[in-house]
């Protein structure tokens, strides 16, 4: 697919619109398969049940690769929400699910700056890690409690067998052997399947948050303050004239000029990324790739699979007979992700630029006068 | 699932998160199992003021434990009394509800449990 761009959110100026419809014509055939047998629209469905919605996109995913492209037809933006809900689902869930493996094996070194922000958590705090997929951060402080979820099954199943490796008899030993995080005592961990816009935590239970590179998969602008807005009912309220409990998000930047993959201020925001499936996954652990991960800006990513337009040349090599799966990416760019965390109803409590992305610690707005009457 | 996780879960619905009847969800035709888990007092110390003591105190009846008692242990106590440690820590951290299903006090919706996954995806009708 040459195109995969195209601007989706209205509220930021774009000329681009014919790109926009010619973008939108991928998700349809899985749009209309997912509203066949409910009309009127929201109703339930067997392709509302989302694991076996989410095969389903992988199966027409895998098909539309094999078929060298997508099929095209109809020209509707996702206007609505559950347009933008099914556009997601072949976008983004369905190819998670297809890559699941592959992409967790190119995904085990935490970040170093989301692993220093676990690290600076209070002794016996409680986490929550939203779009944790393979739980690579979940262990990385073993004082802290965390629960990952992702709303991936394979992911999550991955997160699962590696939580239990961690807290196993030998989890310090499992634990260097599989990235060096976990040091000390055993870790105990939990994961689970979740929307990150239907969270099942409770609200303000939690110490902190992360989401590190999940937000920038949402197709909305109003989806993606959305889930910002979730995290922020997670954490504590703090004490009077006190900061919170504090969420850490990550996304992928537009400005990435000094990446491989060239993008700019001047890009377009909404792209479709290619992932490059290959059948033979064993050039992902050669040395070459493991010196250089990171989340998703990391350029092992790129030697992995990702890259616009240009087929990848190292790791994943494509054939014609690898799968293609387009993942959708709403590259941020500078300041934007403040601006969401503000529209939240958040604060920022900092923010900044790290290696091809966007981060901001954001908090709830302190309240004034919500704990005085608590305390009265 | 662990139960310690239990403790910080309620309902995806959002129109049952204003209820306090979604809080703790009712395990349902549980299978438990238990992981071996070194032991680790200072976490579950710390973890303490943390817990929802009176939702762990139903969970913990729900799933067929001896009765908690009414009222959490101090810090100090818990990190006297080995014999709490254990069990909190075997209840909490060890325990793990494996295959069954939470159930909303609320709404009444079912959230399946297979192989220790706990799966909160939504029909549509409900998100």
């Amino acid at each position: 697919m040459s195109r995969g761009r195209g601007r989706l959110t209205t509220t930021l100026a774009s000329p681009s619109l014919a790109s926009l419809k010619q973008d939108l014509t991928d998700p349809l055939p899985d749009r209309a398969a997912a509203t066949l047998g409910l009309m009127p629209a929201p109703s339930t469905t067997p392709s509302a049940l989302p694991s076996s919605s989410a095969a389903d996109a992988v199966a027409k995913l895998t098909a539309a690769a094999a078929a060298g492209g997508g099929a095209e037809t109809g020209t509707e933006p996702p206007a609505a929400e559950a347009d933008a809900e099914a556009y997601e689902r072949t976008h983004v869930h369905g190819v998670y699910e297809a890559i699941a493996p592959h992409f967790s094996a190119t995904r085990y070194k935490p970040w170093p700056a989301v692993a220093s922000f676990l690290h600076a958590q209070p002794a016996g705090g409680v986490g929550f890690d939203v779009g944790c997929g393979n739980g690579k951060y979940l262990g990385v402080n073993p004082g802290v409690f965390m629960v990952g979820s992702d709303r991936s099954p394979s992911l999550i199943g991955l997160a699962r067998s590696r939580c239990k490796q961690l807290q196993g008899p030998h989890g310090n030993a499992a634990g260097a052997g599989t990235g060096g995080e976990a040091s000390g005592a055993a870790v105990a961990n939990d994961v689970l399947v979740a929307d990150g816009l239907s969270l099942p935590f409770r609200e303000r239970a939690a110490d902190f948050a992360i989401c590190v590179a999940v937000i920038h998969h949402m197709s909305t602008q109003a989806r993606r303050q959305d889930a910002i807005r979730q995290l922020l009912r997670c954490v504590k309220l703090g004490e009077v004239g006190q900061i919170g409990g504090q969420v850490l998000v990550y996304v992928w930047a537009l400005e990435q000029g000094n990446s491989r993959r060239g993008w700019d201020e001047t890009g377009e925001q909404d792209l479709l990324v290619p992932w490059v499936l290959k059948s033979q996954q064993k050039k992902q652990k050669t040395k070459k790739v493991t010196q250089d991960q990171g989340i998703a800006g990391g350029s092992a990513a790129t030697k992995s699979g990702e890259r616009p337009l240009t087929p990848p040349t190292e790791g994943a090599t494509p054939s014609h007979t690898d799968p293609v799966f387009q993942r959708y990416y709403h590259l941020y760019r500078q300041g934007e992700l403040e601006e969401d965390v503000m529209a939240a109803g958040g604060v920022v409590v900092s923010s900044g630029y790290e290696r091809d992305n966007w981060w901001v610690v954001a908090a709830n707005e302190p309240s004034h006068h919500g704990h005085q009457e608590a305390e009265i | 699932m662990k139960v310690l996780t239990l403790n910080f879960l309620t309902c995806a619905v959002k129109t049952c998160k204003s209820s306090s009847d979604s809080f703790p969800l009712h395990p349902k035709d549980a299978e438990l199992v238990s992981d071996d888990v070194e032991l680790n007092p200072q976490l579950l110390v710390n973890l303490l003021p943390r817990i929802d003591w009176k939702a762990l105190r139903t969970t913990s009846t729900e799933l067929g434990f001896p009765e908690l008692p009414e009222q959490p242990p101090t810090a100090e106590e818990l990190e006297a009394d080995e014999k709490m440690l254990k069990d909190l820590h075997t209840l909490l951290v060890e325990t793990q509800m494996n295959e069954g299903k939470l159930v909303c006090g609320h709404c009444g919706h079912e959230y399946a449990v297979r192989e220790g996954i706990a799966n909160f995806l939504l029909p549509s009708h409900l998100v």
